[in-house]
């Protein structure tokens, strides 16, 4: 159970596919519009539940909840090997074998 | 209310005229022209009034860097005699990381200043943190409309950061999933709260680029003792470019030369679903700048005020995998680490450098922060992860969404011509879809539009087969 006023992210469909814009590419009209937004919840619900939500500006929106406390996981990413070669590169063309000095 | 996708489309014009307060009909004139320096006088701002604004709010004074080392590599790839000084205004000090917030800074003010409560806007890019930040300042509620995830949900993780920083700063932000309709959204919103549409087509925007504008010819003379052969700015929709020069134009008389660079992202369509994360950039490409250059008025606003073909001298493009090498470069080579979106400018300008002598300076208008998410580190393991190709070889081989390449010598970074003619001819063709004639004003507006002759117009004229005013032939 999740309590009320916890602050969570909740997705839903605003538009299905046929309710979707006419000028569309096939792979893009074939799937719903979404939304995720997130916000306090206004009462106790449970992950999966439709549930309502008061957003940072006040709004009152609706869908289904996905996360509690959500957070962000973004990273510098796996490590990329050809930036030491980019490196190696740009240094022995301004320097030449000299390196740095 | 009746809140289906068309319903809302067919509200669009009575939308944005409450939230962006300004009635755009009484600039326009028979039968296709507008006024547009009428336009960007709305709001009424000098550039010293807009600078206060700015300087009273984390915004402007930006430094301007020569980058020694980069000048001396290109210089090692230049004929004798070239590769001009390389110069950087270091856009990402400004609060928030970027240049944008030169155009939040007048619409927050002005939104304050009208007495919206809140302000939207509708972008994945550094425009969203700038207003959210702008937006704290002046204690308006703010709320970011992006374009975020694809349908399975999986995010373009620069976005992803933009939105952590527009959480930051005290934003609602509202992600969605690949499509246009995400203006529909937009226009829900904005009727729902009656805030401030903060719009990058309004005047508002350009003008508080116009500053930087200004201090690029100011910083330039104050350090070389010349104002800059050259500008290069990166070119999505227009405002960017449109506001430097007209800045530029303010300041100085001498010629500088105004160049537009993107990212070439030939063959990616941009509403695509699955062609959305097989991009590493998310604005400044050609996906926009094409477009938007072509028809300018296909913003959210009636006219918009970003025109960049009234100022733009030449039009480039660079690889995704040349952008990412000059972006290592400005760090390992100037100690200076800056996202890659904002250095697209800097590879362009890399190679048009060594088109110019020694003593002549080029001057790359911006630069971004760098954050998890947006760092080319970042970018390209996502890429590497989604399947793109990523190798050392001739840039001109990349194919967008599929491969990346990095050039395997630094004489291979080129900047590519597009046609500008070609473009203002497409410009040209679009208006007179709208019309069968034309009055003597319609041709001088689209003389100035097209920044060309009578002569280049009435060509066009001619092939369509229509009727002008006045007996011109």
């Amino acid at each position: 159970m999740i309590k009320k006023g916890s602050w969570v992210q909740i997705r839903k469909i605003i538009l299905n596919p046929n309710e979707r814009a006419s000028n569309l590419p096939e792979t893009t009209k074939k799937v719903p519009l979404l939304l995720w937004v997130k916000g306090t919840l206004t009462k106790d619900s449970s992950i999966g539940d439709t549930v309502e939500i008061e957003t940072v500006t006040g709004r009152i929106e609706s869908g289904e909840l996905i996360s509690v406390n959500p957070c962000f996981l973004h990273t510098y990413g796996n490590y990329i090997p050809e930036l030491h070669e980019i490196d190696r590169i740009l240094k022995e063309t301004l320097y030449g074998c000299d390196k740095n000095e | 209310m009746n809140n289906s996708y068309n319903s809302v489309m067919q509200r669009k014009n009575e939308i944005m005229q409450k939230s962006v307060g300004i009635n755009y009909q009484t600039h326009e004139k028979n039968y296709i022209n507008f006024d547009y320096e009428a336009l960007l006088h709305e709001g009424d701002f000098s550039l010293e009034q807009i600078k206060n604004i700015q300087n009273n709010n984390g915004v402007g004074s930006t430094p301007l860097k020569e980058c020694k080392n980069i000048t001396q590599l290109a210089r090692k790839v230049s004929k004798p005699g070239y590769g001009a000084r390389i110069f950087i205004k270091d856009e990402s000090l400004n609060d928030s990381g970027s240049f944008k917030a030169r155009r939040a800074s007048i619409s927050c003010y002005q939104a304050k200043k009208m007495g919206f409560k809140g302000v939207i806007a509708a972008t994945s890019g550094n425009y969203g943190a700038a207003v959210a930040s702008q937006a704290a300042k002046y204690g308006l509620k703010c709320i970011i409309v992006q374009e975020c995830y694809d349908s399975k949900g999986i995010g373009q993780p620069e976005i992803i950061e933009k939105a952590r920083a527009c959480e930051a700063y005290g934003a609602e932000v509202v992600q969605l999933s690949v499509g246009p309709e995400l203006f529909y959204k937009f226009l829900l919103l904005l009727e729902e709260t009656g805030y401030f549409n903060a719009s990058l087509y309004t005047p508002y925007g350009i003008m508080g680029i116009e500053t930087l504008g200004q201090e690029i010819i100011e910083d330039c003379l104050r350090i070389t003792g010349n104002v800059p052969d050259m500008v290069v700015c990166t070119n999505a929709g227009g405002g960017n470019l449109t506001g430097t020069a007209r800045g530029i134009k303010k300041t100085t008389n001498e010629p500088v030369t105004i160049v537009g660079a993107s990212v070439n992202l030939k063959g990616l369509h941009m509403a695509n679903d699955i062609d959305f994360n097989k991009k590493s950039f998310t604005t400044g490409h050609t996906g926009f700048g094409l477009p938007f250059i072509i028809n300018p008025d296909r913003s959210d606003v009636p006219r918009s005020a970003a025109r960049p073909l009234r100022y733009i001298d030449r039009y480039v493009t660079v690889n995704q995998g040349e952008v990412f090498f000059i972006t290592e470069a400005l760090a390992v080579l100037e100690g200076i680490e800056r996202g890659p979106a904002g250095n697209t400018s800097l590879a362009a300008a890399f190679s048009l450098a060594q088109e110019l002598k020694e003593n002549q300076i080029i001057v790359v208008q911006e630069t971004e922060y760098t954050s998890a998410g947006k760092h080319h580190q970042a970018q390209l393991a996502f890429a590497r992860d989604n399947g793109i190709d990523i190798y050392f070889g001739d840039p001109q081989e990349e194919v967008p969404g599929k491969t990346i390449v990095f050039p395997s010598s630094v004489d291979m970074i080129k900047a590519i011509d597009i046609d500008l003619d070609t473009i203002r001819k497409k410009y040209l063709q679009n208006q007179f879809l709208k019309t069968n004639k034309l009055s003597k004003q319609d041709l001088l507006y689209l003389i100035q539009e097209t920044n060309t002759s009578e002569e280049f117009v009435l060509n066009e004229i001619r092939k369509y087969k229509i009727n002008v005013e006045d007996d011109y032939e």
